[in-house]
């Protein structure tokens, strides 16, 4: 099999679909032969030696890269001039954005292609180490918060100098996905206080997890979908949530926002209102400028500033070292699961591959069935749990009950043991009982650690037993009671002698 | 000779050094303390008794406590921190003795046979109770020493109907309690104390036999409690408050301690203590593993190890079989040297005695501060680089969340598989106490390193350094 890399033909784009470590990796391990455009990994620092070296073969032209080729490794899809090139049964893996662009799909079909698209590598567990929408992501949130400090032009931290304080930045960060949630750990960490709002619920406690404030609107409406994406909101959540919006400008530094709805335009979030009410210097960093910008006001592939002194970030360097290899991987592991290739083969039955496979023998093969990303109780299930849950009321009320009782039944066992039973009886009973409650109440505080030692010294206690056989020891060596009497105190004495010792030993080895 | 109001007031002295012994447990500083107001209480408690009116024979004492005394010393010094549970279950063993000796020894009393009434009834059925526990204590104890010594197999003996022969063995023991009441001669009383102690210690023998292994920490607090019952009830058929009052205290701080164990294993406590709890039938699990077993090499361990900042290190029975703790202790020593943050995840029902992984941890003088509880361990999960799993298996088996099939399912468990990267110190791939398999073997990012884990640490060691 022949795996071929050829020079992506938007000049914007400067990440490879393969690097010297990946192709390494498909030569030896997988077994597949790799040609390499003359000049493909030079915008992201890869020279064509370091591709030799790691044992692939330089073609010049593209056209020969397309005519040698089975499979093509990508990042942007295929243009037109591409596709032509292509001969049927190619298998080409890039991002193809399926759902915008239903031209695309139907030409690579006609021309027989099987083209995967990595953006819709369904997002489950199996299918984690091939998502390069997580993988680019997670490299989109940090460069966000580098982007924004940069433009900030000040320090994220607080600090208190001779010189004077310096308040911390307040960053907040709008959509916690994984861009989201790698912003809010970057800006975190460079001391900023961080803000960050999502639709979906659930996500709350990983926001705070990673250190942020999560802020919410009182709508209960929550934005969660099967897929792991939002949903749109409803209109009374939209205007809520402008408001928390308009409010937290007033006092926010740098706004990343990261909102974006799969086959969708990028959600308005912020709009010219909240720009305006943005102090001068502060930062927008738009994630999703390219599918129409979160912000009103932000221009794709462009960095300006407003009139009001806001800088509104749309462009940001992708670091195409790094991200290549991270994209190259995930290309690596979608082919390794695909069998490597020795058997390398189209499994449409698998989850994975059938999904991501959006044109197969000449047809379209989009849109998949949806699949949940996470098992998750259906509805009915959590209302009849629900309805057999009582309300704590009722619970506290039934436990009142029932002590009631009990306490009643216990009284009037008393009773009845003090009729039939003698004075020494009963005062002996008191003892006992509250013997057992004090001893309750102590032991419930022993911590955990010590329950071994809390053992040794319990066992060495009961040892007490020793009073029984010191009160029956008798004068005569003869009477069998001083017999028994000798045996009991002579083991309940190995009982407190060892007891104690040893727990003196396991004591004496704790230490801070 | 000292009069019976000052010895009642040494008693009460003694009584609240007791509960003050067992009150300084609750922390590691005030641990000490503890033990010795618990020495403190019983040397007055034995002075004071001893000095008392009516005790004759001091010289039988005075022989019987110095050699006692020898021996209890040699065999504290002797034993060794891993055969802990075993030396606890044999002491308790001699409390169950002693309180079935002591029963005897009050019927044979010639005062018992003066009372006249309601109180000689009653006085015979404490004598009759107490001979019932202790020998139970007494048997149960033994067996108890036999499995965690491995001279009794540890699998669960059951037979079918054991139920309906314990509730019967306990009627036919009421019965005999009246009988004995009614008893006209001391020699036909004595028949029925011998039937009820016969019986008593076969139910000690059947109820521990049929629980295996791995639940011996419930057993051992359990027998533990029974111990102290047993001492009241020789307080009560002698009157005497302070026998009443410790065994009170150690009979509910070992139910306590039954009950957090059981909890810990999600068990019900009633069932606990008809015993043959821990023989569910194992079913064969409903879900199929899926995955493979990777393993690896104490090289590549080595390395993981240096490129994790945040390593949990999860003890269990394994470490404690191995003597790993010293070997764990220098590789915890050499990874806080290069900077990472290394801590200990003990889940409760580790090992085979309660608090068992501390107790082998502080031997070996780790800080107690790094050794943390199941709760805050599992909190930390997803930030931990690397999960060392040593030698403990269904304390970090997912199915006890997942599969309701599973014998263990409903377990709070260790979920290591929640962190980055685990791998298991294992002899083998054998199934743990429970007898279920371990998913957890399975996962992605686990790997398996066999071999004993001593060794084992030993040369991730020199890798190391």
């Amino acid at each position: 099999m022949k795996v071929g890399v050829p020079i992506e033909v938007s000049e914007q784009e400067l990440l490879v679909g393969a690097t010297p470590k990946t192709v390494e990796r498909l030569i030896k391990k997988q077994g597949f032969e790799v040609f390499i455009q003359k000049g493909a990994g030079l915008r992201s620092k890869y020279f064509d030696k370091d591709y030799e070296n790691a044992g692939a073969k330089i073609l010049d032209t593209i056209e020969e890269i397309y005519k040698t080729a089975d499979i093509i490794l990508k990042v942007q899809g295929p243009t037109e001039a591409e596709i032509d090139m292509m001969h049927k049964g190619t298998v080409t893996l890039s991002y193809l954005w399926p759902a915008q662009n239903p031209e695309l799909l139907e030409k690579l079909a006609t021309k027989g292609v099987n083209a995967i698209a990595m953006d819709a590598i369904p997002r489950i567990s199996r299918a984690q180490k091939m998502d390069v929408l997580s993988s680019m992501a997670n490299i989109a949130g940090y460069r966000a918060v580098i982007e924004g400090a940069n433009y900030f032009g000040r320090f994220l931290n607080g600090q208190i100098t001779a010189a004077g304080k310096i308040n911390p930045a307040k960053v907040l960060v709008i959509g916690a996905g994984v861009a989201g949630l790698a912003s809010i750990g970057t800006a975190k960490s460079l001391g900023a206080i961080v803000r960050a709002f999502d639709t979906r619920k659930e996500v709350a406690e990983q926001i705070e997890s990673m250190g942020a404030q999560f802020l919410t609107v009182e709508i209960e409406e929550d934005g969660a979908t099967d897929s792991g994406y939002s949903k749109v909101m409803s209109q009374a959540f939209i205007d809520a949530e402008m408001k928390l919006f308009l409010e937290q400008c007033k006092e926010i530094d740098i706004i990343i926002t990261t909102a974006q709805i799969p086959g969708r335009n990028a959600p308005k979030l912020i709009l010219d209102y909240h720009v305006a009410a943005l102090k001068s210097g502060s930062v927008i960093i738009d994630l999703a400028a390219s599918t129409g910008g979160n912000c009103v006001l932000t221009k794709d592939n462009e960095v300006y500033t407003t009139d009001n002194g806001v800088t509104i970030v749309g462009k940001l360097d992708t670091l195409p070292n790094q991200a290549s290899q991270l994209y190259g991987n995930n290309l690596c592991h979608l082919l390794d699961d695909m069998g490597k290739a020795e058997k390398f083969n189209i499994n449409m039955e698998d989850d994975v591959v059938s999904r991501a496979m959006v044109t197969y023998e000449g047809k379209v093969n989009w849109p998949p069935k949806p699949l949940p990303v996470s098992p998750q109780k259906t509805k009915t299930e959590v209302a009849e749990i629900e309805k057999v849950k009582p309300t704590e009321e009722e619970i506290a009320k039934g436990k009142a009950k029932s002590t009631a009782i009990s306490l009643a039944v216990i009284g009037a066992l008393l009773l009845m043991l003090g009729q039939v039973a003698p004075a020494d009886f009963m005062g002996h009973f008191t003892v006992f009982v509250l013997s057992v409650f004090i001893g309750w109440q102590v032991i419930w505080n022993v911590s955990h650690s010590l329950h071994t030692p809390l053992m040794a010294v319990t066992n060495a206690i009961s040892g007490i037993i020793i009073i029984g056989g010191l009160l029956q020891t008798k004068d005569n060596l003869n009477d069998p009671m001083t017999i028994i009497a000798f045996i009991a105190i002579l083991v309940a004495t190995i009982n407190i002698v060892g007891g104690f010792l040893v727990t003196h030993r396991m004591l004496k080895m704790f230490r801070k | 000779m000292i009069s019976a109001q000052i010895q009642t007031a040494a008693y009460l002295f003694a009584g609240i050094l007791f509960i003050l012994s067992l009150g300084g447990l609750s922390s590691q500083e005030s641990a000490k303390k503890g033990v010795l107001y618990g020495i403190l209480g019983m040397a007055i408690a034995i002075v004071s008794t001893v000095l008392g009116e009516g005790v004759s024979g001091h010289i039988y004492i005075v022989t019987a406590i110095a050699i006692a005394s020898v021996i209890g010393i040699m065999v504290s010094r002797k034993v060794e921190m891993t055969s802990m549970p075993q030396l606890v279950a044999i002491l308790h063993s001699f409390v169950g003795l002693a309180a079935v000796l002591v029963g005897y020894g009050s019927y044979l009393d010639p005062h018992t046979h003066t009372l006249i009434g309601a109180a000689h009834t009653i006085h015979l059925v404490e004598v009759f109770i107490g001979v019932f526990i202790g020998s139970i204590t007494f048997t149960g104890s033994i067996i108890a020493w036999g499995k965690l010594e491995g001279k009794i197999m540890s699998k669960p003996l059951v037979y079918p109907g054991r139920h309906v022969v314990n509730i019967s063995l306990v009627i036919i023991s009421l019965i005999l309690t009246y009988m004995f009441t009614q008893a006209a001669t001391m020699e036909e009383a004595m028949i029925y104390l011998y039937i009820v102690t016969a019986i008593a210690s076969f139910i000690g023998v059947m109820l521990v036999m049929a629980i295996g292994g791995a639940d011996m920490p419930v057993v051992v607090s359990m027998l533990n409690s029974y111990s102290g019952w047993a001492a009241s009830a020789a307080g009560f058929m002698l009157g005497n408050d302070l026998l009443i009052i410790v065994g009170a205290l150690v009979g509910s701080s070992g139910a306590i301690l039954s009950i957090i164990m059981c909890e810990a294993m999600n068990r019900s406590f009633l069932s606990v203590i008809f015993g043959g709890f821990g023989s569910t039938p194992v079913a064969a699990s409903t879900q199929e593993v899926e995955g493979e077993v990777t393993d690896v090499n104490h090289e590549e361990v080595a390395g993981m190890l240096k490129e994790s900042n945040k390593v949990l290190i999860i003890p269990g029975y394994g470490m404690a079989v191995a003597k790993a703790q010293y070997p764990i202790k220098e590789m915890v020593e050499t990874l806080e040297k290069q900077g990472k943050k290394v801590t200990f995840g003990i889940h409760p029902v580790a090992g085979r005695l309660p608090g068992h992984m501390n107790v082998l941890l502080a031997e070996a003088n780790v800080s107690y501060d790094i050794v943390l509880e199941m709760e805050e361990v599992n909190d930390e999960m997803e930030e931990t680089d690397l999960v060392l799993v040593v030698g403990a298996n269904d304390i970090v088996n997912p199915s006890a969340l997942t599969d309701a099939s599973s014998p263990i399912f409903g377990m709070p468990v260790i979920e290591a598989w929640n962190s980055k990267q685990v791998i298991v110190m294992k002899r083998s791939m054998a199934v743990g106490y429970a007898g279920v398999q371990n998913p957890l073997f399975f996962k992605d990012n686990t790997d398996m390193l066999y071999g004993d884990a001593k060794a084992s640490v030993d040369k991730i060691l020199t890798f190391l350094n």
